[in-house]
């Protein structure tokens, strides 16, 4: 079977065209695996900010992955959640990626990364609450009409809260679907990872979660710690294979939302290629998996 | 065209032809390496690449302060230094 | 619009960047506990990510120092220098001012250079693309046009000029060759080029940097050759061509009308 082909019911999304099979985060150390062995691999996701280069090998790479297969394009420098304007520069540097490779599907972060005219190459934690969720929907805004596309916002991976706060990550993220009309990239690690630091139930945060918007799911292995009182500290370092419990709240998730694009996410102590597509063998192994039919009314019209 | 100026551009041609000819004949022996070590060297020039950005966090800890007690360890001993072979003096803690 | 009033995200970065400053206030961990060892991951993760980036770009100054080294010297840049763009692959620009300044690296006077070096690599790596001038279209202009020809260098083309052998430094660096003793008694110049997708790195005989910044500039052969003469009285041009050459670093050679 060719799960490299779009589906109609995918197509007619103009958030996401990914197919709903499991792809895998492309790194540069794999490119002559994929190419000696044409991986049945359901898409590849990038991040923007490594292909903003004039030429070289990454866009000749990237020309030749985007022939075979589905592409998405993963954002991380773009601060949506950063307290000043956002950068207009990165954004036109954003769009003119967008525009060259035409990706099923373009995602960034609940997060910011800027400030000033510095960038701290980490996704930074925002308090919830409605100026903030005033300020990430004037961002959203301002990149979907720079993109001419609805964009996916991923939930982030935290490990503490604000005092501040006064919605929760679900009630924002909500909110930022219903004003923006964007739609969600949902990162069941940073589920897990965040509920394992803050305790509370990753069970009820998927339950709560509004999966008629996902258009696709992230999976990831995290690093364990422990913090000053001995409580567990998880840090989403992308580093390991998916742990089992990770891939239950994925179960769950995929019980409520059906099959949808999945990514395999690895990007520190990167793993020799088999390993890797193993894990998206994995997920697909999942998505392929027998369900009830959905429970859930069809996807709402939006304004 | 002065008997000087003749004479450089007759250097000129004269280099350009000779360099191109060497230039062939070492691009050919270099083809030839290419094609029985192409996959290592392909693999060196990953080296280029260079950084990518991340959108996850370490679980490397590496955040110490700022006191400064390191001194250079790496292979710069191999190299000859107008003090002698492998003379860097540990830098005072 | 700014949230200066809901979330002082300045505070937050200082945090971030100085270890010895408290977590902002407004944090809290679960139970309520103080949210240090909490906030410590993030001040974790930014200083991580940028010491790696700056490990995978400047690998051979990494291998020169060792690791330890390398990691607090690029500590100490990236709490003075931040990445100014989300582009990480354009960080470390003043990393070799920043080397050559460093009291600790002192004892390596060709360190800076092998990070100019290293950093020009890069750039050549994402440079923009452009098809070199084959040798036999070369070839084929005529010998009484060379001397004011100009010429079109491939984009990605740098020059590095140092009084310390960087070349073979780095060379012996990057491959298995083993770390024979090397003499620091001679300079090198460094021609870094990307034709196609492959860097080289070359020595070009001593004025060959001068020689290629003159054609840069738009000068004719001619006027390149009394440029690098300048530097070296015996100038070898037939070697320096013949590294260009192999390097394919020229896109054009324009005779004039």
């Amino acid at each position: 079977m060719d799960t490299r082909s779009v589906p109609e019911q995918t197509r007619a999304c103009a958030a996401s065209a990914l197919p709903a099979s499991a792809g895998v985060g492309f790194k540069n150390v794999h490119f002559s695996d994929i190419e000696a062995s044409a991986p049945d691999v359901g898409f590849f996701e990038v991040h923007a900010e490594n292909y903003m280069g004039a030429g070289g090998p990454p866009h000749a790479q990237l020309m030749q992955l985007r022939r075979d297969y589905p592409l998405s394009i993963h954002g991380v420098g773009l601060s949506i959640g950063g307290a000043g304007r956002l950068d207009r520069d990165h954004l036109r540097r954003v769009k003119s990626v967008v525009d060259r490779y035409a990706p099923a599907a373009f995602s960034e972060h609940l997060a910011w990364s800027t400030q000033g005219v510095s960038f701290l190459n980490d996704l930074l934690p925002l308090p919830y609450n409605a100026a903030t969720l005033a300020h990430v929907v004037a961002h959203m805004d301002e990149i979907q009409e720079a993109l001419g596309r609805p964009i996916l916002l991923e939930n982030p991976a935290t490990y503490l809260r604000f005092q501040s706060s006064d919605y929760s990550e679900i009630e924002f993220l909500r909110e930022v679907v219903r004003r923006t009309g964007c739609r969600l990239l949902l990162d069941v690690t940073n589920a897990f990872v965040s509920a394992t630091n803050l305790g509370f139930s990753a069970d009820d945060y998927i339950d709560a979660f509004p999966m008629l918007d996902v258009k696709e799911i992230h999976l990831a292995g995290y690093a364990e710690d422990v913090d000053e009182v001995g409580d567990p500290l998880l840090i989403d370092a992308h580093c390991a294979p998916v742990q089992e419990g990770v891939w239950r709240l994925y179960d769950r998730a995929l019980a409520r939302r059906g099959p949808v694009a999945t990514l395999i996410e690895w990007d520190n102590d990167i793993p020799p290629w088999p390993l890797l597509s193993e894990q998206a063998t994995r997920a697909e192994r999942f998505l392929k998996k027998d369900r009830l039919p959905l429970k859930t009314t069809p996807d709402r019209v939006r304004s | 065209m002065s008997d000087k100026k003749l004479c450089a551009a007759f250097a000129i041609a004269g280099a350009f032809a000779a360099a191109c000819s060497l230039a062939e004949t070492a691009k050919a022996a270099k083809a030839e390496q290419e094609k029985c070590f192409g996959v290592s060297l392909k693999g060196k020039n990953d080296c280029a690449a260079g950084p990518g950005t991340s959108c996850a966090g370490s679980s490397k800890t590496d955040y110490q302060g700022s006191a400064w007690k390191y001194v250079p360890k790496g292979t710069c001993t191999s190299i000859v230094t107008p003090k002698g072979k492998g003379s860097l003096e540990p830098i005072a803690n | 619009m700014t949230l200066s009033a809901e979330f002082d995200q300045g505070a937050f970065v200082r945090a971030l960047l100085d270890p010895d400053l408290p977590a902002p206030d407004g944090l809290e961990a679960r139970h309520g506990f103080a949210p240090e060892r909490r906030f410590a991951v993030y001040r974790n993760n930014v200083c991580v990510g940028l010491i790696d980036a700056l490990a995978e770009r400047f690998p051979v100054c990494r291998q020169l120092v060792g690791d330890e080294f390398f990691r607090a010297m690029a500590h100490c840049y990236m709490r003075e220098f931040l990445p100014r763009t989300p582009m990480l692959f354009e960080y470390g620009d003043g990393f070799a001012t920043f080397v050559a300044s460093f009291e600790p690296a002192r004892e390596l006077p060709y360190l800076p250079d092998v990070a100019r070096l290293e950093y020009a690599i890069g750039q050549a790596y994402h440079a923009e693309d452009a098809a070199p001038a084959p040798i036999d279209v070369i070839r084929a202009i005529p010998p009484d046009q060379l001397a004011d020809a100009t010429a079109a260098l491939h984009p990605s083309t740098h020059v590095i000029s140092s009084k310390y052998p960087i070349v073979s430094i780095w060379r012996r660096h990057m491959s298995d060759e083993g770390l024979a003793p090397l003499e620091l008694d001679h300079g090198e110049e460094a021609l870094v080029v990307r034709p196609q997708l492959a860097v080289s790195v070359a020595a070009l005989p001593t004025g060959g940097s001068a020689f290629v910044h003159a054609l840069e500039d738009g000068r004719t052969f001619t006027q390149a050759v009394a440029a690098a003469s300048g530097v070296a009285a015996d100038f070898d041009l037939r070697g320096c061509l013949q590294e260009l050459l192999l390097a394919e670093a020229f896109t054009a050679i324009r005779v004039s009308r």
